[in-house]
């Protein structure tokens, strides 16, 4: 549906569109490391995977579900020097033995090679207390694809175990900075949830900012100085084609797709450079405007029904958050009110929540507000926390903050009980948002 | 002030056909977009940037491009200006989530402003810019919200508007790393940066 509109959108504006291919490598490999986990983690023990002829083309994929669920703050996986054996198969497991050990659960699964270069990914979730098997899907494609089957077991298992659905085979993507000023580089990466498979698809010696997902999440839409200004493009992951969605003067800026994905809330700031928002149709160019004066208006987010937005406004004096209808005539409603800067809204997938920026004492920290209560809990612990971004199952929240120096990338559970780091070799990483899922539950 | 634009308006007249021609010139390669206000503009906008968004980009991905270095940061429009006594000064600072102009801000400005009016061949562009704390594209708002005061300020000292224009970096270019208020206060600026 969206690409239909967007391949409509090119025809349309005769704003084309180079396609920028930045050859495949890796950069800015991210490395996760918990910071802090629930005080009673589930024990489970995932056994190596059996690999019939060499299946798993090095993959270990038993090796990536561990890391996905310890790295969720919410697993505690039995170490394997501990394990006194490794069956690959449900009916071969001595159930008492790692019970003995002190597990819940066992994982147990195997790769087999299938027809036409294809391979299979199988494995049983046993619970040990009951001995009773929880899941045993199966998972096909090439060996490429193997790391994201891993993903795909680690989401099931998540659920089975703890009733969310898991978000381990998703993407992120963020803003990678690297070289000292002026000589800076800004690269804009795609990275599997977890930071392996990290790919440039765009890379300046301006500054790259404000990465925003498609609802399917193929394209990513973010401003770019390349040209001395901003402008807002729009660019598919997979091929990398682009095109320039708005190039106005002024400032253009904080781009969000609408929940269909047919239109770009945007900030615009004319020639007077008073920033205000803006629906930009993507098929029709056409442009709404939705804010008014002479305040900075920025920072739009989407409720998930589409209906309103949240953002960014200094219309009090300084930045607070504000909801406002889309329909013509509606007036803007505050929001925030316990801190003197509030920011960046996000809303949380079931529309419940926002996330936001707020100023806690001398420091800035990432905070959920919820929407029906007022209620707001701050949820880091860092001096220059920024740009939080809710997983697509809402139970994480991954912000950038400053470490060492530098600027890295973290993430804290929704209730503030887990958290991790994903920690870059060199380069300042910030700006990360979350995809959203591209595959149907189950 | 008077005394710069009588100057300007006694210039001969070789000196202002040469002028006309450069500001036609300059509108004619900035494109109909660039002074548009953002609701006329649509697909226009944006066919008129292709040319350059696909050399750039192209360019933005290759090596090429990255081996550059600083003077790819600078771009090719910039030149170096005036250089002589308070004129070789071009930041002016600000008091943070503050676009207020300080008396030395005021003074930089209107020495700038003085020099502009004398040399009306000459544009700068006033680059708005923040420190980190905060949230990025608000920044963005700030950093308009400074370069636009500076612009109104050389306004009123009688700069022509056509040869001003602004853009905001928000946090994006920090004149100094670091994640204290010694960077910041260094950060927290903006950049007069005359352009061809």
């Amino acid at each position: 549906m969206m690409n239909s509109d967007l391949r409509r959108c090119s025809a349309w504006c005769a704003a084309l569109l180079c396609v920028l291919t930045v050859p495949q490598r890796t950069w800015a490999q991210l490395k996760i490391e918990i910071t802090s986990g629930v005080t009673d983690p589930i024990p489970v023990a995932v056994v190596p995977f059996a690999s019939s002829g060499g299946a798993d083309n090095g993959v270990d994929v038993a090796q990536i579900i561990q890391n996905d669920l310890a790295g969720s703050g919410r697993f505690k996986t039995m170490a394997r020097s501990a394990m006194t054996a490794t069956p690959s198969r449900a009916q071969d497991v001595q159930i008492a033995s790692w019970k003995a050990a002190g597990n819940d659960y066992v994982v147990v699964g195997r790769v087999t090679p299938l027809a036409a270069g294809q391979v299979a990914v199988d494995f049983e979730l046993l619970n040990v207390l009951t001995g009773q098997q929880l899941a045993n899907p199966r998972f096909t494609g090439t060996p490429a694809a193997l790391r994201d089957a891993a993903h795909r077991c680690s989401d099931v298992i998540y659920e089975k175990v703890l009733g969310i659905r898991g978000a381990f085979a998703t993407r992120i993507a963020y803003v990678s900075v690297d070289g000292a000023p002026p000589a800076q580089r800004y690269q804009l990466v795609v990275a599997d949830a977890d930071g392996a498979n990290a790919r440039v698809i765009l890379e300046s010696h301006q500054p790259v900012m404000s990465p925003a997902w498609s609802p399917d999440g193929q394209w990513l839409a973010y401003v770019s100085f390349e040209n001395k200004r901003a402008s807002i493009y729009v660019q598919q992951v997979s091929s990398g084609e682009r095109r320039l969605v708005s190039g106005r003067v002024g400032i253009n800026g904080a781009p969000a797709w609408s929940p269909d994905g047919r239109k770009l809330l945007v900030t615009l700031g004319g020639s007077a450079g008073t920033p205000n928002l803006y629906i930009l149709d993507l098929s029709t160019q056409q442009l709404t405007r939705l804010t008014e004066g002479p305040s900075i208006d920025t920072e739009g987010a989407w409720s998930p029904d589409g209906q309103s937005v949240y953002f960014t406004s200094d219309r009090s004096g300084g930045p607070q958050i504000y909801r406002q209808g889309i329909q013509p005539g509606a007036k803007p409603q505050r929001l925030t009110f316990g801190s003197s800067y509030n920011a960046r809204p996000r809303l949380s997938p079931d529309g419940t929540q926002l996330v936001m920026v707020t100023q806690d004492g001398a420091n800035y920290r990432i905070a959920v507000q919820d929407l029906a209560s007022g209620t707001v809990r701050i949820l880091s612990h860092g001096r220059l926390d920024a740009s939080p971004s809710f997983a697509p199952n809402g139970a994480m929240i991954i912000y950038a903050g400053i470490e060492g120096g530098h600027s890295v990338l973290q993430r804290v559970s929704v209730d503030g009980q887990t958290s991790q780091r994903l920690r870059a070799d060199s380069a300042d990483v910030r700006e990360p948002v979350w995809a959203p899922f591209t595959r149907p539950q189950g | 002030m008077m005394w710069y634009k009588f100057f300007a308006e006694s210039m001969e007249s070789t000196m202002r056909k040469l002028l006309s021609l450069m500001l036609l010139a300059c509108l004619v390669s900035l494109g109909a977009c660039s002074h548009k206000p953002p609701k006329d503009t649509g697909t226009a906008a944006a066919a008129t940037q292709v040319p350059a968004t696909g050399a750039q980009t192209n360019g933005a991905a290759g090596n090429s491009a990255l081996g550059a270095g600083a003077g790819a940061v600078t771009g090719t429009d910039d030149v170096a200006g005036p250089q002589e006594g308070i004129l070789a000064q071009r930041n002016i600072y600000f008091a943070f989530d503050s676009s207020e102009l300080s008396p030395e801000g005021t003074t930089l400005i209107a020495a700038h402003a003085h020099y502009l009016i004398g040399h009306s061949n000459l544009h700068v562009r006033l680059e708005g810019n923040t420190d980190e704390r905060g949230s990025r594209e608000y920044n963005i708002g700030l950093g308009e919200r400074r370069a636009q005061a500076v612009r109104r300020a050389m306004l009123l000292q009688g700069v022509a508007e056509t040869q001003l224009s602004t853009v905001s970096y928000g946090a994006e270019r920090p004149a100094v790393e670091g994640h204290d208020e010694a960077a910041w206060s260094k950060n927290r600026r903006v950049t007069i940066n005359y352009v061809q």
